[in-house]
């Protein structure tokens, strides 16, 4: 390796008794992409942070092309070279992919813009890394892979040399990732660094030199990506050993529980169009789509936040009751997208979060009276039989970690408050079950998904994660602008194939 | 400068937060005191003395929290779901509005009813229109979006114009030798005195007892439930499957009401009749309490009559020593803001550069 152009020695950041990154030392060389590997909460985000200067670190310091930086001045990051590519973007919609370029990188004090050297300048920059993008297209108008090129030509025109993406293909369909690939090969060929931040462990591999693992905070570990593997990795990233989720086979499918024919919901930003769908006993039925695709939309209707304007939904044989407390009410567990908005009340204590969906009901309360013995105990037994560690009953939501949060929401929909703790729901929404958990807790969620699916629930599974996709589901639907295409078992899926009906390419319906 | 989360609250932190306030009031009072050349010690003295210090002191003190915590209640129950009623004095002039129309003695006559019955009647027609007039923005800010912090508040002038319109009209008391007032309660409708010789009247029971029920409301029941998950986290509330609009509707309603009985009450138990200079603001008066009170319902009582004190003890203040009773504003103002303050740096901690 020649000189290093980034060296970050000894940061160590303390967030109260919590070590965010304790004394990391690491070195970024030319032309090189370096893999920046860990679980969340794993110290990813805040050493990037300090690398910006959006934070200060303790203790540390920092040096870009052998000079120091000077700390918790992100101007100074960006003129030593330093530029950065967040995981959700900064663009104005409304105006030009030019306009979004020269955004900031003008003085306010000079009189006219220099449009023409602009468009010159981003036109030369776009050229030489093969990001074929028209200056003149409005931002809005957009996909998502196009706006993500915006973004890097962005830091590229402010003269970047060194590259921070935070999990780029968070956003992408495989395609797209290739077509990013290979961007990020020609930049490293030109001689720019690339520090690439994911937890994927494949891509991980893919396209990086070196990869470097975080876990609490610490650097526990740094190897050449030709001489490691996946697994490896994993049980660095983890610190034991894992094993990925295993297909594991529905053998006990048996009658439709929920039928939607040909739904519709209101325009809104996400919608589903026509949408057709069933839902046997016993199965997992898993949705991929790149997201803003209508997930959310099919994810509201189920969980009876949103209303259909067309089609009909049928569950067990009778119209679709809308409301969630009729919903719960008839067996139907909801695992929202958002754990921390719409999942719990963060102010409320977790007793209360506990009973919520089934406080009108007359286990819960009489006569509009809260019976809140009957509700403790309900949450201690959520608590106690999803392993909810870190706060007790009484303790506000928002203190639990995205992990147990979910174990508690998985909990309060699969354990039934009369029956025991095994009583299966009869349908199971799941909206990014484990989006953002450590591995353990994703492991713990899949788990708790095959287990009631073997016991007769029927479930759907929406994921943004095409390997959750492929390993949970026993029948697959690809959701593109709002529209399934047929659901065929996981087999008959080639990668190629989601990928292309992904991008709403070979979908039937898509081309009426 | 920023804020940094704490990690863990101390429970010290927590006891010291609202001594450490107080000490900060007082200080800030105490520099304006000594600018109007007045002796700090004796002063404040004054104010306490005045305020707390003598049976006639209290029951003044007690008299005026009377319409402050029923005020503070409306502000806290509304406040709880993030319904923000800046309209309780709006709906404090027409619950006194209402009451007056009931029990009033219009050409002299009442109604011919059972004082009791009449009483529960001039009663609920003041819960009525304070909830009445609270539906409106409510129904306009769940349905449309409209904010009800405007509607709230400009319905407050609209009230009182027209309060003053049916005091110079069709309400007005014949023999009130031209003075825009109201015809009086028949006798038997006012609230009877706690103390003799004294204003403090048994509203006061009223208040505390209303300050009982919402508490309770809010903590046991499930309406009480729903009203605070609509407040922390809307869409986590609708999720749930708590029903938002019905919930926004009856917050309303509960709190208008509350605020419509602070009217009825203090015509009932001190005034007698109404007039437009019946509440120095009692209504705005209620959101600090209610926000000093950390929107606990019974915390309320508390706040209510501290700011009463201060209030009642700066009048007294001011004629001994000369400083205006603009300084009860003052310390009400500075002690809401301190105690604000102080509330937050229990939570974080502030880190310079």
């Amino acid at each position: 390796m020649s000189a290093p152009v980034l060296k970050l020695a000894h940061i160590t950041k303390r967030f109260g008794s919590l070590t965010a990154n304790d004394d990391i030392s690491l070195e970024l060389g030319a032309g090189e992409v370096l893999a920046l590997l860990g679980e969340n909460g794993a110290g990813k985000s805040t050493l990037v942070s300090i690398l910006f200067g959006h934070y200060t670190a303790d203790a540390g310091q920092i040096e870009a092309f052998g000079q120091p930086l000077p700390p918790g001045d992100p101007k100074a990051a960006l003129a030593a070279g330093i530029g950065m590519v967040h995981q959700h973007f900064t663009l104005a919609d409304n105006l030009s992919v030019l306009d979004n370029v020269m955004m900031g990188s003008e003085s306010l004090w000079q009189p006219f813009t220099r449009r023409r050297a602009a468009r010159a300048r981003l036109l030369a920059v776009a050229q030489r890394f093969g990001l074929d993008v028209d200056a003149n297209a409005r931002v809005g108008g957009l996909s998502v892979g196009q706006r993500q090129r915006v973004e890097i030509l962005k830091a590229l025109y402010r003269g970047t040399r060194i590259l921070i993406l935070d999990e780029p293909t968070a956003v992408l369909t495989p395609q797209e990732s290739e077509a990013l690939f290979a961007v990020l090969a020609q930049m490293v060929a030109q001689g720019l660094s690339i520090i690439f931040i994911s937890h994927k462990l494949g891509e991980v591999l893919r396209v990086s030199q070196r990869v470097a693992v975080l876990r609490a905070g610490k650097l526990v570990a740094q190897a050449k990506a030709s001489e490691t593997t996946q697994s490896q990795l994993a049980q660095w990233m983890v610190g034991h050993a894992v094993s990925a989720a295993q297909r594991q086979p529905a053998n006990n499918v048996g009658e439709a529980v929920c039928v939607l024919d040909k739904v519709s919901t209101a325009p809104a930003r996400e919608r589903l169009r026509d949408a057709s769908l069933t839902l046997n006993r016993g199965e997992i039925v898993a949705i991929a789509g790149v997201s803003g695709n209508g997930q959310s939309a099919l994810a509201q209707l189920l969980c009876g936040t949103r209303a259909a304007t067309a089609g009909t939904v049928v569950l067990m044989g009778r119209p679709w009751p809308q409301k969630p407390a009729q919903l719960v009410a008839l067996g139907v567990a909801r695992i929202p997208e958002d754990r921390h908005e719409v999942g719990v009340i963060g102010d409320l204590p977790l007793w209360e979060n506990a009973a919520s969906e089934r406080l009108q009901s007359r286990t819960f309360s009489r006569f509009g009276w809260v019976r809140r013995r009957a509700a403790y105990a309900y949450a201690q037994r959520v608590i106690a039989a999803f392993d909810v560690r870190g706060a007790g009953a009484d303790a506000p939501a928002r203190s639990l970690s995205g992990g147990n949060m979910q174990k508690l929401i998985l909990g309060r929909a699969l354990v039934h408050p009369q029956r025991d703790a095994t009583a299966t729901p009869k349908l199971i929404v799941a909206h990014q079950p484990t989006w953002g958990l450590d591995i353990g807790a994703v492991d713990y969620v899949q788990q708790q998904l095959f287990a009631a699916r073997n016991a007769g629930a029927a479930v759907l599974l929406i994921s943004d994660d095409l390997d959750e996709v492929l390993a949970l589901g026993d029948r697959v639907a690809v959701i593109h602008d709002g529209q399934l295409t047929p659901a065929r078992p996981a087999l008959a899926w080639s990668r190629e194939a989601i990928g292309l009906a992904m991008a709403g390419i070979s979908s039937p319906q898509a081309t009426p | 400068m920023r804020l940094e989360k704490r990690a863990q609250q101390s429970a010290i932190a927590l006891a010291l937060a609202p001594v450490g306030a107080l000490a900060f009031t007082l200080l800030i009072s105490a520099l304006l005191v000594r600018w109007a050349g007045a002796p700090v010690g004796q002063a404040y003295g004054l104010l306490l003395k005045g305020g707390f210090g003598s049976v006639f002191a209290l029951s003044e003190t007690l008299t005026r929290a009377i319409p402050l915590t029923l005020t503070g209640l409306a502000a806290t129950v509304a406040f709880k779901a993030r319904l923000f009623n800046i309209g309780a004095e709006g709906q404090l002039y027409v619950g006194a509005l209402a009451a007056v129309a009931v029990g009033g003695l219009h050409g002299g006559t009442g109604f011919a009813l059972p004082a009791p019955l009449l009483f529960v009647l001039m009663m609920a027609a003041a819960a009525l229109a304070g909830a009445f007039l609270l539906l409106g923005p409510a129904l306009m800010k769940a349905r449309l979006g409209v904010d009800e912090v405007v509607t709230t508040l400009l319905l407050n002038f609209i009230v009182l114009l027209f309060v003053s319109l049916m005091l110079d009209g069709p309400m007005k008391d014949p023999s009130a030798m031209g003075w825009p007032q109201s015809v009086a309660l028949q006798d038997e409708l006012t609230l009877a005195k706690l103390i003799a010789q004294t204003r403090v009247h048994t509203g006061l029971l009223w208040a505390w007892t209303l300050a009982v029920i919402v508490w309770a409301l809010m903590k046991f029941t499930v309406q009480g439930f729903n009203i605070r998950a609509v407040g922390a986290n809307t869409r986590a509330a609708m999720f749930a499957g708590v029903p938002v609009t019905r919930t926004v509707v009856l917050v309303a309603m509960l709190s208008g009401a509350l605020a419509g009985l602070a009217g009825a009450i203090e015509v009932a138990g001190r005034t007698g009749y109404l007039t437009l200079d019946m509440s120095p603001g009692y209504g705005y008066t209620g959101i600090v309490i209610a926000m000093l009170a950390a929107l606990h319902p019974l915390g309320v009582v508390f706040a209510s009559v501290f700011v009463a004190g201060v209030l009642v003890g700066a009048d007294s203040m001011s004629r001994a020593v000369g400083v205006p009773t603009y300084i009860a504003d003052v310390i009400v103002a500075a002690s809401l803001i301190s105690v604000l303050v102080a509330t937050s740096l229990t939570q974080y901690r502030i880190r310079w550069k």
